[in-house]
């Protein structure tokens, strides 16, 4: 698809919205964070295209590893009868969360699937007979909007419920809104920023949603204490900042902040600063600064789950690529553990692809195993034609600084990868390398394409193992 | 003349205060270094003088030097000996110590992987850093193999006796025998643990299986063809119990393998490899 007819598509969906609306988002102005960043093409095809639900799959597969931390520990066994939504994989330590059936049926077996990567990873293999439902789960489209829970009922149900980030990284939420007694929440940023390139899913929630959206927003305001709570979104959505704003428009706490175009303004810590300009300290979370980070789809089913008690079954993916055609670029509501080639043949894999991406370009993971199984932080599946998908001759470093343009974080790339390359992990540490959020800025703006984020990931890997080793050798 | 006069003024009045700095810093520093002296027993620098001083870290210790004082400081060769030493030199270290040389077989990094481009073809390219430690954080391998080569020369690059290459034909490392000192630097830095250090056997001799899967046989087959399954004949058709079958992978224990080879022909899938013995038995390939 041409750039012309991106333009098109955004003017389309803009000659909706009412003059008043726009003279309205024209006074909040537009923020970004200052240091690094880059502009990758949005290529945002699956803009316009209204969610779908996909069918059901014959056999899920769950893994138990859907999020940060230590896997869940199943809790039903072969042949055990399963509803939508039953618990089948409970939390196993601090960070870790429970995760629930996508579909009803029997337990087929328990055993150790390939994730996308080719790793084998526990799992359960659900075979699907018709579709009921938990009977406490209410299935209907009605919206709630008393909230009835207070603060420690909402956290006990983001835990019980199995809420993690749809952001990407998906960290289980409830860990966030646990705050020590010195620490207070100032300002809720909700992250509709979306800044990776192709992905669409947060933006047609939120056209889709939003009152819902704004509500789970109420949720998290009492969970958290805030008084404050700031949509954060860029400005290549148009129609969702003019239906935010329409939402939020006289409410007492819940403001929208437009976002100029910027990669990674979704990273948390590069969200805080471009809208209350605070910033985080080394080593430090958002709440040293008095800031919670949460993506608007993880509000979406926070309200799900507070309100209907519904916990996450189904990921929101879209499906994209530059050589598959304009109409068949699709977002997807899809239930956990759909065979991930079963997706992708419901779009149809153009001829030219050469790899495929699970989960935004610039941060995600390319598909090794195409045998593997939706989780629930899939937000994304690419097609990414040969004439992409390799990278370009490596040569010596020009020492041109452009990585360290682009770090938005500080640092110098160029240092690190040399650093850990050669193994000097505690030069490594003296320059940071711990507060690497592993966007990939340095790497896309190298010229001479060295593979930076790469050596960097490693020596993150392994300062980090010396740092703990370290730190156990002290105790 | 006046001006003259006082430059040379000027350059004795220099050289006097230079030098009484200096008979006040000698003076000093003499009384200094009485106090704080320190008695270092002189063998250390014996002992390291027979060290080879490539200080490669195999041993274990940060270098050449600290070996020596661990040594001396030990009085025991257990434990704190150099791998990639000679013979005869850690002969003379221990006769120098007045101890016994404790276990000195010379050893050898074996690569325990088969997982060529024909045995194990990729299903997928991999195109990022040419580095393992990256690789197998990424994805399992291109063969699918959790447990195979990855083929991007950590060991290599970690080498510090030029002894092991990326074979380019079969992407797996070769080592190269005569230069191998068996430090052991190589399979510290294998990210899958493919490298073992074992005795070199006599003649150079030595049985070992060429494979770590640890999945089930079926699983292993569809990536592998010589992947060790965990059959267990070769433990049945060992005299001397040097095998052992555990994780669905089979191990010969080097000390008590006598090396008779009947594992050899036993094996349906030509996992284990014997090396370097004499020609009318099959030839297998020197890994």
């Amino acid at each position: 698809m041409s750039n012309e007819r991106i333009k098109e598509l955004a003017s389309e969906l803009t000659h909706e919205i009412s003059k008043e609306i726009k003279k309205e988002i024209k006074t909040y102005g537009k923020k970004t964070f200052r240091k690094g960043g880059v502009h990758p093409e949005a290529n945002k095809f699956a803009h316009g295209m209204a969610v779908e639900t996909f069918p059901l799959p014959d056999q899920a597969v769950v893994y138990m590893t859907q999020h940060l931390g230590a896997p869940a520990t199943p809790v039903v066994q072969k042949g055990d009868k399963v509803k939508v939504g039953q618990l089948v994989g409970e939390a196993n330590g601090f960070v870790s969360a429970n995760i629930h059936s996508p579909i009803s049926g029997t337990v087929n077996r328990i055993d150790m699937i390939a994730d996308v990567m080719g790793y084998k990873k526990p799992a359960i293999v659900i075979d699907r007979e018709g579709d009921e439902w938990m009977e406490d789960i209410d299935t209907s489209e009605d919206i709630i909007r008393d909230i009835k829970l207070n603060k420690e009922e909402i956290i006990a149900r983001m835990k019980d419920r199995g809420i993690v980030g749809l952001g990407g990284a998906c960290f289980p939420t409830h860990i966030k809104y646990m705050l020590r007694p010195d620490q207070k929440c100032e300002y809720l940023i909700i992250n509709a920023a979306e800044c990776e390139p192709y992905i669409s899913t947060d933006n047609r929630v939120v056209l889709e949603r939003t009152e819902q959206c704004i509500i789970g927003i109420e949720i998290a305001l009492i969970a958290s204490g805030a008084d404050k709570a700031i949509i954060g979104i860029e400005d290549n959505k148009p129609n969702a900042i003019a239906k935010l704003v329409a939402a939020t428009k006289g409410h007492p706490k819940i403001t929208v902040q437009p976002l100029r175009i910027k990669y990674p303004q979704g990273a948390e810590k590069q969200l805080i600063k471009a809208i209350t300009g605070r910033s985080v300290p080394n080593g430090a979370l958002p709440i040293a600064v008095g800031c919670i980070v949460n993506n608007i789809t993880t509000m979406y089913v926070l309200y799900q789950a507070v309100q209907k008690n519904k916990p996450i079954i189904q990921a929101y993916t879209t499906v994209s690529g530059k050589s598959v055609p304009a109409e068949e670029c699709k977002n997807f509501r899809i239930r956990l553990g759909t065979p991930i080639k079963s997706i992708m043949d419901a779009v149809g894999i153009p001829d030219d692809t050469a790899k495929i991406i699970a989960g935004g370009p610039m941060m995600g993971r390319s598909v090794a195993n195409m045998d593997a199984y939706a989780g629930k932080g899939m937000s994304s599946l690419l097609f990414i034609s040969d004439k992409e998908a390799h990278r370009g001759e490596v040569s010596n470093c020009l020492r041109c600084g452009k990585c360290i343009d682009a770090c938005p974080m500080g640092l110098e790339p160029f240092r690190l990868h040399a650093f850990s390359e050669m193994s000097r992990f505690e030069d490594c540490e003296k320059f940071g390398i711990m507060n690497c959020i592993e966007c990939g800025c340095c790497q896309f703006s190298c010229p001479a394409n060295r593979p930076i984020l790469d050596f960097v990931r490693v020596g993150k890997n392994k300062t980090g193992a010396m740092i703990r080793a370290r730190a156990a050798a002290k105790k | 003349m006046m001006i003259i006069l006082l430059s040379t003024a000027l350059i004795w009045k220099a050289v006097g205060i230079l030098a009484a700095i200096g008979i006040i810093a000698a003076v000093v520093l003499f009384f200094i270094s009485k106090k704080f002296h320190v008695e270092e027993d002189p063998r250390i620098d014996q002992v390291a003088e027979f060290l080879p001083g490539a200080n490669c870290g195999g041993c274990g210790f940060a270098g050449c030097r600290n070996l020596a004082e661990t040594i001396v400081a030990k009085g025991t060769m257990e434990g704190c000996t150099c791998p990639s030493n000679t013979k005869e030199n850690n002969m003379k270290i221990a006769e120098l110590m007045g101890i016994e040389v404790g276990n000195m077989e010379p050893k050898v990094a074996v690569v325990r992987c088969q997982g060529n481009c024909e045995n194990a073809p990729a299903k997928v390219q991999y195109d990022a850093a040419f580095s393992c430690a990256f690789a197998n954080n990424l994805f399992v391998g291109e063969s699918y193999c959790p447990n195979g080569c990855l083929g991007c020369g950590d060991c290599e690059r970690a080498c510090s006796f030029d002894a092991i290459h990326i074979n380019p034909e079969t992407k797996l490392p070769a080592v190269d025998e005569e230069k191998c000192v068996g430090c052991g630097v190589c399979a510290k830095n294998c990210p899958r643990s493919i490298i073992e250090i074992r005795n070199k056997g006599p003649k150079g001799r030595r049985v070992y299986v060429s494979c770590r899967n640890q999945e089930k046989g079926a699983v292993a087959m569809k990536n592998c063809k010589t992947a060790c399954i965990g059959c267990g004949k070769c433990a049945k058709a060992c005299p001397f119990e040097a095998i052992t079958v555990e994780n669905n992978l089979a191990y010969i224990d080097y000390t008590k393998c006598k090396m008779c080879r009947k594992c050899v022909a036993e094996c349906p899938k030509q996992a284990i490899v014997a090396v370097n013995f004499p020609a009318p038995k099959p030839e297998t390939p020197t890994i």
